[in-house]
């Protein structure tokens, strides 16, 4: 028997919660809202606007649909905190965010509905610092949650459940 | 508590580094009676607290004092300051490490004459045979307890092996089975047997897997004669005016700095830092840095020829589950110049956790193509490249111009460009490995990258002749009589096999042959 890997769970609501993946974040003073309202960030340094922008680009630049957006506003809430530490840094999101809704005109990049068109923007400037910097930093911070693993059916830690010697390290059935 | 050396001990032998090549001399030594100290930069970080979690371990056991890199491989754009993914901590890199476990095959000792000139490599044979160290291979797989040798058998084939082994099978090859491995398959010298927990690469918390900290250093320790110094620096080796080495100095973990005197000192801090700290020692009798007549010290550094391929299936194979390198093809290892490229490459199962994948899969990757391999995570299979690369003067371990350590000591500058040959090799790998995939359905498959350097060879290379290389047939340095290289940067040539075991035996070599002169009093 294939040994099933521990599956997020897949409530009624959670699966309503899917249909709201790419509506539009609420912006409400310094808070950043999930359509739902299932979870909020508080923006403390960088501009809220920035923040739901850098929700919106960490899906596209690492776009996993069945991902719910608050593990790419974890994994992006860091350069809020860096920035309150760090000028510089600020100055490389807010600019780079900045920059990101003039290329994408009047509706902002947020704005632009198809994916496609907001990639073609990214695309136009990943080699430059900011798309570096948010890049380099997504890679660990998204991936490196514990919580988002069992959506790639990634079961982390081992040691403490005996590893797979009796937990399938060898039940492959399909060849 | 462990025997403790005084500092101006001068009939002490001190061995700098704890690794494969160190911590393995440091006890054979002592087992013989004689002093061993041995300095280690990293800390003591035993087995129950090595961490089940890629980057977490990562952060807890890797060299990450800065390096910087050049020259015309990926690693100069991807990881600019991480051109090494090697361990600093008691143990060594044999913390890290997989446990694949080969003998060098006859002809890869005479590359040169083998394989004849090769334009832009430097190549040479070595001054050693396969009989020379076949005895030394038979001991060093006794004490590692290598599967398959000994009588002790294999590995269970997990998951992605089977998936290997299907698809090894529908292209005909002949010679795949779950390696030869310095992991336990059932318990023995003391350790547990493999539980297949598959974080080989982030320490083994069962100590199934054979590592210096738990084998080889706590054996020496044991006689009362082996002193292992944690946190213990190594920025200079001392020498008097007749030319014979007389100590080391060494930083503590405060930074403080303090000599260790010697009575021999063996260099074993892996091919980037034992060449460095040659070079960081010149002096105005050495001033091209020590055993550097030859003008070798620091060239020609190999990296084996690697990538790995990964393949996505219809359904679930769940890679990580279990040993993370127990499987091998070693058909495509012969010398056959009609593939197109000189030496041969093995084919071994691989597999990272979700986070490493995602650093690693393809550095600098995002977007649709990316991030639809990464939904694949739990369907894919991988494996990994090992071929002999071509020793290239211009592949090299500099000093860095500018930038220091914090002991104020040049730190690494670390070139390196694929010659010709590696990359026509390297193609050639990943279109069997893509095929092997494929023919056992995979929908689709990645020619992956090379990591960062695993196995670091080469830079103080062994040579019958004093003008070609650092060390001779003992790992004794051509021009310093009591100064030794006593690990990976010996290497010659780099052959088609993961170096560890070839580490170990001559390691336990040298020890026969320190032993020996110090008797005569040579020494
Ligand atoms: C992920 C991974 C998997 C691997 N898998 C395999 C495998 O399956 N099979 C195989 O054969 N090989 C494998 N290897 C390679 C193997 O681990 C190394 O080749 C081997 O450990 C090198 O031995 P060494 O003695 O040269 O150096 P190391 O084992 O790296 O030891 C060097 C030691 O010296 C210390 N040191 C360095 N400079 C100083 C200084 N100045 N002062 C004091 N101490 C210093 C370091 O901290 C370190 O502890 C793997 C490596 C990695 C990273
Ligand atoms: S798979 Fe085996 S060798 Fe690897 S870490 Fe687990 S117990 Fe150790």
């Amino acid at each position: 028997m294939t040994t099933v890997y521990q599956q997020p769970g897949l409530s009624r609501r959670e699966l309503l919660k899917r249909g709201a993946i790419g509506a539009a974040l609420i912006i409400a003073g310094r808070a950043v809202i999930s359509p739902d309202r299932a979870w909020g960030l508080e923006a403390t340094s960088l501009k809220p606007d920035t923040v739901a922008t850098l929700i919106r680009m960490a899906r596209d630049t690492y776009p996993h649909d069945r991902l719910p957006d608050r593990f790419y506003a974890i994994a992006i809430k860091g350069h809020d905190t860096k920035s309150a530490e760090d000028e510089a840094y600020k100055a490389l999101i807010e600019d780079g965010v900045a920059d990101l809704d003039k290329r994408a005109g009047s509706v902002g990049y947020r704005g632009l509905g198809w994916e496609e068109e907001r990639v073609a923007i990214l695309r136009d400037i990943q080699d430059s610092k900011f798309f570096q910097t948010v890049r380099g930093d997504l890679v660990v911070s998204l991936y490196n949650q514990k919580e988002v693993w069992p959506f790639f059916g990634y079961e982390g830690e081992a040691f403490s459940k005996g590893g797979y010697i009796e937990r399938g390290f060898d039940d492959i059935e399909w060849l | 508590m462990a025997t403790q050396y005084q500092q101006d001990d001068d009939s002490v032998v001190v061995i700098i580094g704890s690794g494969a090549g160190g911590g393995t001399l440091g006890n054979e030594l002592a087992q013989k009676g004689i002093d061993v100290v041995i300095l280690e930069a990293g800390s003591r970080i035993e087995f129950e607290d090595f961490i089940n979690d890629e980057w977490d371990a990562f952060a807890q056991l890797s060299w990450l004092d800065n390096r910087t890199t050049g020259g015309g491989w990926r690693i100069t754009k991807d990881f600019p300051n991480l051109p090494a993914w090697i361990v600093k901590a008691v143990g060594g890199t044999t913390i890290h490490w997989a446990g694949a476990s080969l003998r060098f095959h006859e002809h890869e000792f005479k590359a040169l004459t083998t394989y004849g000139k090769i334009d832009g490599a430097n190549l040479l044979d070595w001054p050693i045979t396969l009989a020379d160290l076949e005895p030394y291979y038979a001991k060093a797989e006794d004490k590692m307890g290598v599967t398959r040798t000994n009588d002790i058998a294999g590995l269970p084939g997990n998951n992605n092996f089977k998936v290997f082994k299907a698809g090894a099978d529908k292209l005909g090859y002949k010679e795949c089975h779950t390696g030869r491995m310095a992991i336990n398959s059932a318990e023995r010298d003391g350790r547990n047997a493999c539980q297949q927990t598959g974080f080989c690469f982030q320490g083994c918390k069962w100590g199934a897997k054979w590592s210096t900290l738990y084998t080889e250093i706590p054996k020496g320790e044991e006689t009362g004669k082996l002193e292992v110094r944690p946190n213990s620096h190594v920025v200079k080796i001392e020498h008097d005016v007749s030319g014979k080495v007389t100590g080391v100095v060494y930083a503590d973990k405060d930074g403080n700095l303090h000599e260790q005197k010697a009575r021999v000192v063996c260099v074993a801090g892996n091919s980037i830092e034992s060449p460095r700290l040659l070079l960081n020692s010149a002096s105005t009798m050495f001033p091209d840095g020590l055993a550097n007549s030859s003008g070798q010290v620091g060239k020609n550094y190999m990296r084996h020829t690697t990538g790995s391929v990964y393949g996505v299936f219809e359904k679930p194979v769940h890679m990580y589950r279990g040993t993370t390198m127990a499987g091998i093809i070693t058909d495509e290892a012969r010398h056959d110049p009609s593939r197109g490229f000189a030496g041969g490459y093995e084919l071994e199962t691989l597999s990272l956790g979700l986070p490493f994948m995602a650093a690693f899969l393809d550095p600098g990757g995002w977007g649709r193509t990316f991030a639809s391999a990464m939904d694949s995570y739990d369907h894919m299979a991988g494996m990994w490249i090992v071929g002999e690369d071509m020793p290239q003067e211009q592949n090299a371990i500099k000093l860095h111009a500018e930038l220091k350590d914090q002991y104020g000591m040049p730190i690494p500058d670390v070139w390196f460009t694929d010659h010709a040959n590696d990359e026509a090799m390297r193609n050639h790998a990943y279109k069997q490995g893509m095929a092997l995939y494929e023919a056992v359905g995979a929908t689709r498959t990645f020619p992956t990258p090379p990591y960062p350097s695993t196995h670091n060879l080469g830079t103080n290379r062994m040579s019958e002749k004093a003008e070609d290389g650092v060390v001779n047939k003992w790992g004794q340095t051509h021009d310093i009589k009591n100064l030794f290289v006593s690990d990976g940067s010996q290497f010659t040539t780099g052959a088609a096999v993961n170096p560890t075991l070839t580490i170990v035996a001559l390691a336990i070599r040298q020890a026969d042959y320190i032993a020996q002169e110090m008797a005569a009093g040579n020494i």
